[in-house]
Protein backbone atom coordinates (compact mmCIF):
# COMPACT_ATOMS: atom_id res chain seq x y z
CA UNK A 1 0.00 0.00 0.00
CA UNK A 2 1.61 3.31 -1.11
CA UNK A 3 -1.23 5.73 -1.07
CA UNK A 4 -0.39 8.01 1.63
CA UNK A 5 -3.98 9.21 2.33
CA UNK A 6 -4.98 5.56 2.89
CA UNK A 7 -2.26 4.87 5.45
CA UNK A 8 -2.91 8.39 7.06
CA UNK A 9 -6.56 7.48 7.18
CA UNK A 10 -5.58 3.97 8.61
CA UNK A 11 -3.31 5.63 11.46
CA UNK A 12 -5.75 8.38 12.10
CA UNK A 13 -8.90 6.53 12.39
CA UNK A 14 -6.91 3.84 13.96
CA UNK A 15 -5.18 6.20 16.81
CA UNK A 16 -8.68 8.01 17.27
CA UNK A 17 -10.19 4.17 18.58
CA UNK A 18 -7.29 3.74 20.51
CA UNK A 19 -7.94 7.22 22.34
CA UNK A 20 -11.51 5.87 23.30
CA UNK A 21 -9.31 3.57 25.46
CA UNK A 22 -7.62 6.48 27.62
CA UNK A 23 -8.96 6.24 31.20
CA UNK A 24 -10.51 2.92 30.45
CA UNK A 25 -8.47 0.42 30.22
CA UNK A 26 -8.52 -2.75 32.41
CA UNK A 27 -5.42 -1.43 34.50
CA UNK A 28 -3.18 1.60 34.91
CA UNK A 29 0.13 0.40 32.37
CA UNK A 30 -2.37 -0.57 29.81
CA UNK A 31 -3.77 2.42 29.67
CA UNK A 32 -0.55 4.37 29.37
CA UNK A 33 0.08 2.19 26.44
CA UNK A 34 -2.62 1.97 24.97
CA UNK A 35 -2.39 5.82 24.78
CA UNK A 36 1.35 5.47 23.78
CA UNK A 37 0.58 3.78 20.75
CA UNK A 38 -2.20 5.82 19.47
CA UNK A 39 0.14 9.03 19.90
CA UNK A 40 2.78 6.74 17.81
CA UNK A 41 -0.74 6.08 15.08
CA UNK A 42 -1.49 9.85 15.32
CA UNK A 43 2.21 10.65 14.98
CA UNK A 44 2.36 8.57 11.43
CA UNK A 45 -0.84 9.97 10.42
CA UNK A 46 0.29 13.35 10.67
CA UNK A 47 3.36 12.63 8.69
CA UNK A 48 1.47 10.69 6.02
CA UNK A 49 -1.34 13.36 5.64
CA UNK A 50 1.03 16.09 5.41
CA UNK A 51 2.13 14.43 1.93
CA UNK A 52 -1.50 14.45 0.26
CA UNK A 53 -1.80 18.41 1.73
CA UNK A 54 -3.03 20.49 4.95
CA UNK A 55 -3.36 17.94 7.71
CA UNK A 56 -6.12 19.84 9.69
CA UNK A 57 -7.80 20.10 6.86
CA UNK A 58 -7.83 16.18 6.15
CA UNK A 59 -8.64 14.71 9.27
CA UNK A 60 -11.15 17.62 10.59
CA UNK A 61 -13.06 18.68 7.18
CA UNK A 62 -13.50 15.39 5.44
CA UNK A 63 -16.72 13.50 5.05
CA UNK A 64 -16.62 10.29 5.84
CA UNK A 65 -16.80 9.24 2.10
CA UNK A 66 -13.64 10.93 1.54
CA UNK A 67 -11.73 8.63 3.89
CA UNK A 68 -9.82 6.09 2.78
CA UNK A 69 -8.78 3.71 5.45
CA UNK A 70 -9.68 -0.25 5.77
CA UNK A 71 -13.13 -0.82 7.73
CA UNK A 72 -10.95 -2.90 10.42
CA UNK A 73 -9.49 0.30 12.12
CA UNK A 74 -13.04 1.87 12.26
CA UNK A 75 -15.05 -0.82 14.02
CA UNK A 76 -16.22 -0.29 17.56
CA UNK A 77 -14.27 -2.34 19.96
CA UNK A 78 -16.57 -4.24 21.71
CA UNK A 79 -14.61 -5.52 24.11
CA UNK A 80 -10.84 -5.51 25.16
CA UNK A 81 -10.36 -8.73 23.25
CA UNK A 82 -12.09 -7.01 20.17
CA UNK A 83 -9.28 -4.16 20.68
CA UNK A 84 -6.46 -6.82 21.22
CA UNK A 85 -7.41 -8.72 17.97
CA UNK A 86 -7.74 -5.26 15.53
CA UNK A 87 -4.20 -4.07 16.90
CA UNK A 88 -2.87 -7.64 16.24
CA UNK A 89 -3.78 -7.63 12.82
CA UNK A 90 -3.46 -4.02 11.82
CA UNK A 91 0.09 -4.17 14.10
CA UNK A 92 1.42 -6.92 11.61
CA UNK A 93 0.02 -5.53 8.32
CA UNK A 94 1.49 -2.25 9.38
CA UNK A 95 4.71 -3.74 10.49
CA UNK A 96 5.02 -5.73 7.23
CA UNK A 97 3.81 -2.82 4.87
CA UNK A 98 6.24 0.02 6.43
CA UNK A 99 9.31 -2.48 6.23
CA UNK A 100 8.60 -2.72 2.45
CA UNK A 101 7.86 0.89 1.78
CA UNK A 102 11.27 1.77 3.89
CA UNK A 103 13.09 -0.15 1.18
CA UNK A 104 12.63 2.09 -1.30
CA UNK A 105 13.28 5.87 -2.14
CA UNK A 106 12.12 8.97 -1.62
CA UNK A 107 9.45 10.62 1.07
CA UNK A 108 7.06 7.59 1.81
CA UNK A 109 10.44 5.60 2.46
CA UNK A 110 11.93 8.29 4.77
CA UNK A 111 8.58 8.48 6.87
CA UNK A 112 8.33 4.57 6.83
CA UNK A 113 11.65 3.71 8.02
CA UNK A 114 10.67 5.66 11.22
CA UNK A 115 7.25 4.06 11.66
CA UNK A 116 8.14 0.85 10.84
CA UNK A 117 10.36 0.96 14.41
CA UNK A 118 7.33 1.75 16.17
CA UNK A 119 4.95 -0.42 14.61
CA UNK A 120 7.37 -3.28 16.32
CA UNK A 121 6.43 -1.93 19.90
CA UNK A 122 2.33 -2.26 18.67
CA UNK A 123 2.54 -5.70 17.25
CA UNK A 124 4.63 -7.02 19.98
CA UNK A 125 1.98 -5.16 22.64
CA UNK A 126 -0.57 -7.10 20.80
CA UNK A 127 0.64 -10.55 20.46
CA UNK A 128 1.73 -10.29 24.26
CA UNK A 129 -1.91 -9.82 25.42
CA UNK A 130 -3.14 -12.18 22.45
CA UNK A 131 -0.58 -14.98 24.38
CA UNK A 132 -2.60 -13.89 27.88
CA UNK A 133 -6.25 -14.05 27.12
CA UNK A 134 -5.89 -16.95 24.36
CA UNK A 135 -3.91 -18.78 26.78
CA UNK A 136 -5.40 -17.45 29.88
CA UNK A 137 -8.33 -18.67 31.62
CA UNK A 138 -11.42 -20.45 29.94
CA UNK A 139 -13.67 -17.41 29.81
CA UNK A 140 -10.15 -14.87 28.71
CA UNK A 141 -10.00 -17.86 25.91
CA UNK A 142 -13.77 -17.68 24.78
CA UNK A 143 -13.54 -14.00 24.21
CA UNK A 144 -10.25 -13.66 22.58
CA UNK A 145 -11.29 -16.39 19.85
CA UNK A 146 -14.61 -14.55 19.73
CA UNK A 147 -12.97 -11.26 18.86
CA UNK A 148 -10.38 -13.05 16.52
CA UNK A 149 -13.91 -14.71 14.76
CA UNK A 150 -15.42 -11.23 14.64
CA UNK A 151 -13.03 -8.99 12.96
CA UNK A 152 -11.42 -11.77 11.15
CA UNK A 153 -13.64 -11.04 7.94
CA UNK A 154 -12.14 -7.33 7.68
CA UNK A 155 -8.56 -8.68 7.66
CA UNK A 156 -8.79 -9.01 3.80
CA UNK A 157 -9.51 -6.00 2.84
CA UNK A 158 -5.87 -5.12 3.83
CA UNK A 159 -4.61 -6.70 1.04
CA UNK A 160 -6.54 -5.92 -1.69
CA UNK A 161 -2.90 -3.48 -3.10
CA UNK A 162 -1.16 -5.63 -1.59
CA UNK A 163 -1.81 -9.33 -2.30
CA UNK A 164 2.01 -9.88 -1.71
CA UNK A 165 2.12 -9.11 1.53
CA UNK A 166 -0.54 -11.84 2.89
CA UNK A 167 1.43 -14.88 3.10
CA UNK A 168 3.85 -13.06 5.51
CA UNK A 169 1.47 -11.69 7.11
CA UNK A 170 -0.33 -14.91 7.64
CA UNK A 171 2.78 -16.44 9.19
CA UNK A 172 3.01 -13.71 11.78
CA UNK A 173 -0.32 -13.85 12.77
CA UNK A 174 -0.80 -17.49 12.57
CA UNK A 175 2.36 -17.76 14.95
CA UNK A 176 0.65 -15.94 17.67
CA UNK A 177 -2.46 -17.68 17.31
CA UNK A 178 -0.86 -20.94 17.40
CA UNK A 179 0.79 -19.97 20.24
CA UNK A 180 -2.53 -18.81 21.92
CA UNK A 181 -4.31 -21.73 21.54
CA UNK A 182 -6.36 -20.39 19.40
CA UNK A 183 -8.39 -21.05 15.65
CA UNK A 184 -7.78 -19.11 13.00
CA UNK A 185 -10.90 -18.77 10.80
CA UNK A 186 -10.10 -21.09 7.56
CA UNK A 187 -10.10 -19.31 4.43
CA UNK A 188 -13.01 -20.59 2.43
CA UNK A 189 -14.18 -19.74 -1.21
CA UNK A 190 -17.33 -18.39 0.19
CA UNK A 191 -15.87 -16.15 3.40
CA UNK A 192 -17.34 -12.99 3.91
CA UNK A 193 -15.00 -10.38 2.70
CA UNK A 194 -16.75 -6.68 3.80
CA UNK A 195 -14.69 -4.69 1.91
CA UNK A 196 -15.23 -0.48 0.84
CA UNK A 197 -13.16 1.62 2.87
CA UNK A 198 -10.54 2.40 0.10
CA UNK A 199 -13.42 3.71 -1.87
CA UNK A 200 -15.05 5.82 0.86
CA UNK A 201 -17.92 3.64 1.22
CA UNK A 202 -17.83 2.74 5.22
CA UNK A 203 -19.71 1.44 8.39
CA UNK A 204 -22.05 4.06 10.36
CA UNK A 205 -19.18 3.47 13.21
CA UNK A 206 -16.69 5.78 11.06
CA UNK A 207 -19.56 8.43 10.90
CA UNK A 208 -20.38 8.75 14.32
CA UNK A 209 -16.02 8.58 15.25
CA UNK A 210 -15.54 11.47 12.70
CA UNK A 211 -18.52 13.16 14.64
CA UNK A 212 -16.64 13.22 17.84
CA UNK A 213 -12.62 13.49 15.86
CA UNK A 214 -14.52 17.09 13.97
CA UNK A 215 -16.70 18.68 16.13
CA UNK A 216 -14.22 21.05 18.26
CA UNK A 217 -12.95 22.29 14.70
CA UNK A 218 -16.30 22.50 13.00
CA UNK A 219 -17.39 24.69 15.71
CA UNK A 220 -14.55 26.85 15.70
CA UNK A 221 -12.28 26.81 12.86
CA UNK A 222 -8.79 26.66 13.23
CA UNK A 223 -9.27 26.53 16.72
CA UNK A 224 -5.82 25.23 18.74
CA UNK A 225 -4.24 25.07 22.20
CA UNK B 1 28.12 31.85 21.42
CA UNK B 2 28.72 30.26 17.94
CA UNK B 3 24.69 28.77 16.61
CA UNK B 4 24.62 25.19 17.45
CA UNK B 5 25.86 25.92 20.87
CA UNK B 6 23.05 28.13 21.46
CA UNK B 7 20.92 25.06 19.62
CA UNK B 8 22.29 22.71 21.78
CA UNK B 9 22.03 23.77 25.08
CA UNK B 10 18.15 23.80 24.63
CA UNK B 11 17.15 21.06 27.16
CA UNK B 12 13.98 18.82 26.17
CA UNK B 13 10.89 19.52 27.41
CA UNK B 14 10.06 15.81 28.75
CA UNK B 15 13.68 14.98 29.50
CA UNK B 16 14.75 18.37 31.14
CA UNK B 17 17.64 17.03 32.60
CA UNK B 18 19.28 16.09 28.71
CA UNK B 19 20.06 18.59 26.14
CA UNK B 20 18.88 18.15 22.63
CA UNK B 21 22.30 17.25 21.47
CA UNK B 22 22.69 14.69 24.49
CA UNK B 23 19.85 13.29 23.10
CA UNK B 24 20.49 13.35 19.69
CA UNK B 25 18.00 14.88 17.98
CA UNK B 26 19.62 18.01 17.43
CA UNK B 27 21.02 17.45 13.47
CA UNK B 28 22.75 20.42 11.92
CA UNK B 29 23.06 23.95 12.47
CA UNK B 30 24.41 25.82 9.69
CA UNK B 31 24.38 30.18 9.20
CA UNK B 32 24.30 31.06 5.96
CA UNK B 33 26.36 34.53 4.93
CA UNK B 34 23.54 36.68 5.10
CA UNK B 35 22.93 35.74 8.74
CA UNK B 36 19.93 32.94 8.81
CA UNK B 37 20.70 30.40 11.03
CA UNK B 38 19.03 27.26 9.99
CA UNK B 39 18.32 23.93 12.68
CA UNK B 40 17.50 20.41 11.64
CA UNK B 41 15.88 18.50 13.92
CA UNK B 42 14.59 14.96 14.28
CA UNK B 43 11.83 13.47 16.38
CA UNK B 44 12.67 10.77 18.81
CA UNK B 45 8.77 9.42 17.88
CA UNK B 46 6.86 10.28 15.31
CA UNK B 47 4.28 11.66 17.19
CA UNK B 48 6.62 13.21 19.92
CA UNK B 49 4.28 15.89 21.06
CA UNK B 50 7.09 18.11 22.31
CA UNK B 51 8.59 18.96 19.17
CA UNK B 52 6.53 21.98 19.35
CA UNK B 53 7.78 22.90 22.27
CA UNK B 54 11.41 22.50 20.87
CA UNK B 55 11.26 24.44 17.89
CA UNK B 56 10.17 27.33 20.00
CA UNK B 57 12.65 26.50 22.29
CA UNK B 58 15.58 26.85 20.09
CA UNK B 59 14.07 29.88 18.03
CA UNK B 60 14.13 31.48 21.48
CA UNK B 61 17.46 30.39 22.43
CA UNK B 62 19.22 31.63 19.26
CA UNK B 63 17.34 35.11 19.50
CA UNK B 64 18.59 35.65 23.19
CA UNK B 65 22.02 34.46 21.71
CA UNK B 66 21.85 37.32 19.05
CA UNK B 67 20.19 35.58 16.19
CA UNK B 68 17.22 36.93 14.60
CA UNK B 69 16.82 35.23 11.53
CA UNK B 70 16.09 31.57 12.80
CA UNK B 71 14.39 28.84 10.86
CA UNK B 72 13.91 24.99 12.30
CA UNK B 73 13.48 22.13 10.05
CA UNK B 74 12.47 18.91 11.13
CA UNK B 75 13.84 15.71 9.38
CA UNK B 76 12.76 12.11 9.63
CA UNK B 77 15.86 10.60 7.80
CA UNK B 78 18.05 8.90 9.28
CA UNK B 79 15.70 7.84 11.87
CA UNK B 80 16.58 8.18 14.97
CA UNK B 81 17.74 5.77 17.33
CA UNK B 82 18.55 5.95 20.90
CA UNK B 83 22.23 4.76 19.78
CA UNK B 84 22.44 8.42 19.33
CA UNK B 85 22.47 9.59 22.35
CA UNK B 86 25.54 10.94 23.93
CA UNK B 87 27.80 9.17 26.51
CA UNK B 88 27.05 12.39 28.49
CA UNK B 89 23.45 11.74 27.87
CA UNK B 90 23.38 8.63 29.08
CA UNK B 91 25.26 9.50 32.16
CA UNK B 92 22.81 12.08 32.85
CA UNK B 93 19.79 9.97 32.28
CA UNK B 94 21.04 7.41 34.87
CA UNK B 95 21.79 10.28 37.20
CA UNK B 96 18.41 11.23 37.00
CA UNK B 97 17.07 7.98 37.98
CA UNK B 98 16.21 6.90 34.51
CA UNK B 99 17.84 3.93 33.01
CA UNK B 100 19.74 4.73 29.87
CA UNK B 101 18.89 2.46 27.02
CA UNK B 102 20.98 -0.76 25.68
CA UNK B 103 21.96 -0.78 21.85
CA UNK B 104 19.61 -1.37 19.65
CA UNK B 105 18.66 -5.17 18.99
CA UNK B 106 20.20 -6.36 22.09
CA UNK B 107 17.48 -7.32 24.67
CA UNK B 108 18.99 -6.79 27.97
CA UNK B 109 17.49 -5.92 31.04
CA UNK B 110 18.57 -2.07 32.08
CA UNK B 111 20.34 -1.98 35.75
CA UNK B 112 18.92 -0.09 38.19
CA UNK B 113 19.58 3.49 38.34
CA UNK B 114 18.80 3.23 41.78
CA UNK B 115 20.91 0.67 43.38
CA UNK B 116 22.66 -0.35 40.47
CA UNK B 117 21.41 -4.13 40.32
CA UNK B 118 21.16 -5.90 37.08
CA UNK B 119 18.01 -8.04 38.48
CA UNK B 120 15.52 -5.76 36.98
CA UNK B 121 11.94 -6.67 35.51
CA UNK B 122 10.07 -4.92 33.23
CA UNK B 123 6.53 -3.57 34.33
CA UNK B 124 5.16 -2.21 31.01
CA UNK B 125 6.83 -1.71 27.61
CA UNK B 126 5.20 2.10 27.42
CA UNK B 127 5.92 4.59 30.24
CA UNK B 128 5.52 8.04 30.73
CA UNK B 129 6.45 9.15 27.80
CA UNK B 130 6.93 7.66 24.46
CA UNK B 131 10.36 7.08 24.37
CA UNK B 132 10.33 5.39 27.65
CA UNK B 133 9.20 2.09 29.19
CA UNK B 134 8.15 1.54 33.13
CA UNK B 135 10.58 -0.86 34.70
CA UNK B 136 10.98 -2.57 38.17
CA UNK B 137 14.06 -3.29 40.54
CA UNK B 138 13.64 -6.73 41.97
CA UNK B 139 16.66 -6.09 44.14
CA UNK B 140 15.44 -2.46 45.81
CA UNK B 141 11.84 -2.98 44.49
CA UNK B 142 12.55 0.42 42.85
CA UNK B 143 10.42 1.42 39.94
CA UNK B 144 11.41 3.13 37.55
CA UNK B 145 11.71 4.81 33.84
CA UNK B 146 13.99 3.52 30.95
CA UNK B 147 14.38 4.74 27.57
CA UNK B 148 13.80 1.98 25.61
CA UNK B 149 15.60 1.24 22.47
CA UNK B 150 14.52 2.02 19.17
Amino acid sequence: MRDPLALGDDALIAAQRLAMWCARAPELEEDVALANIALDQLGAARLFLSCVGDEDELAYLRTDREFRNVLLVELPDADFAVLIAKLLFLSAFQHLNYGALAAGTGQLAEIAAKTVKESAYHLDHATQWTLRLGDGTTLSHQRMQAAVDEVWPYTYELFEDVPELRAPWLSTVDGVLTEATLTRPADTADSWKPTGGRSGRHTEALSYLLAELQVLHRAYPGASW
Amino acid sequence: MTPYAAAASVVDPELPLVTIAELGILREVTEDPGGRVTVSITPTYSGCPALDAIRADIATALTRAGYHDVEVRTHLSPPWSTDQITAAGREKLAAAGIAPPGPVLLQIRPRCPVCGSPDTEELSRFGSTACKALWRCRTCAEPFDAVKPL
